[in-house]
């Protein structure tokens, strides 16, 4: 988890960044699923055979963040080829320069 | 305890994954292994008995995200040699909040502990509702369709408000900076 975090404060490419984000949130949800595991327990959907379930609902909670996060990231990658298109770079320390160049 | 071994197993290819993604300059094969994380943690979720997660996992994480950024890849240029920038703060962040979740985890109930306080409230209810109200096997889809619609229907209105921006974004030439950058420089002059 932290080292999707590292990841995203570290490197100067946008879409390294987003793909960092992205594993910062899967992890978080693999947390969130182990939460719901009982042993011996079987998947949450109802059988003669098998009387212990796992909890269904962080499954639910984390179906629905599941498909958050990937519009998320849709609109990231959305953000970064309009960077693109106005900058001609998606690195962050030659965006930086070239505002600078402007400015001065 | 085979559990605990496949998981491990799992988790030891996630952190391999994470480590290339953090070496790799390539953008392409970074998007090639962020599908092989969400593949594999896909698989992590079956071995955590979510089955239904695990296959919207390999679905939308692992098939619609990837094929997202495949198209945004192929707009832009080879990625630089990265340079890494906030080197040291990063580090100490990182260790910092290992150190505080660590701490926060030894005070959690063991993993598949059945007495937990998450496992006694409101799910037995919901199991035990399920098939004798509204006659569904699986329990997963009844809470998410019957008894949390509401944030199902919140859940689509922010993949709207998203689409929207998508849309806006890309098809928008507003935005240009260069011409923007012109007009304001006509304005100062005149």
């Amino acid at each position: 988890m932290v080292s999707g975090l590292f990841i995203i404060i570290t490197s100067q490419n946008y879409i390294k960044k987003i793909v960092g984000l992205a594993i910062f949130q899967t992890s978080v949800f693999v947390f969130f699923v182990s939460l719901a595991k009982i042993i011996d327990g079987t998947a949450p959907i109802l059988n003669s055979i098998n009387n212990v379930y796992s909890n269904p609902l962080p499954h639910v909670l984390i179906l629905t963040a599941i498909v958050v996060g990937v519009a998320t990231s849709a609109l990231g990658l959305a953000i970064v080829l309009q960077i693109y298109k106005n900058y001609g770079s998606v690195e962050e320390n030659e965006i930086k320069k070239e505002e600078l160049k402007e400015n001065s | 305890m085979n559990f605990l071994i496949i998981n491990f197993f799992l988790i030891s290819i996630l952190l391999l994954t994470t480590f290339y993604i953090f070496k790799t300059t390539s953008l392409i094969s970074i998007v090639a292994l962020t599908g092989i994380f969400t593949l594999v943690c896909a698989a992590i979720y079956v071995n955590l008995d979510a089955v239904d997660v695990a296959f919207t996992e390999a679905a939308v994480g692992s098939g619609i995200s990837t094929i997202l950024m495949v198209m945004a890849v192929a707009k832009l240029p080879e990625g630089k040699k990265n340079q890494l920038l906030n080197l040291f703060p990063s580090i100490v962040l990182s260790v910092s909040i290992v150190i505080v979740l660590m701490l926060i985890i030894a005070n959690l109930p063991l993993l598949g502990d059945p007495n937990a306080p998450i496992h006694l409230h409101v799910t037995p209810e919901y199991i035990k509702e399920s098939k004798s109200i509204f006659h569904i096997p699986n329990v997963v889809t009844n809470i998410l369709a019957s008894y949390r619609g509401f944030d199902t229907l919140g859940e689509t209105i922010v993949i709207f408000t998203a689409g929207l921006g998508v849309i806006v974004l890309l098809t928008s030439n507003t935005l240009n900076r260069k011409t923007k950058f012109k007009k304001k420089v006509k304005k100062n002059e005149g």
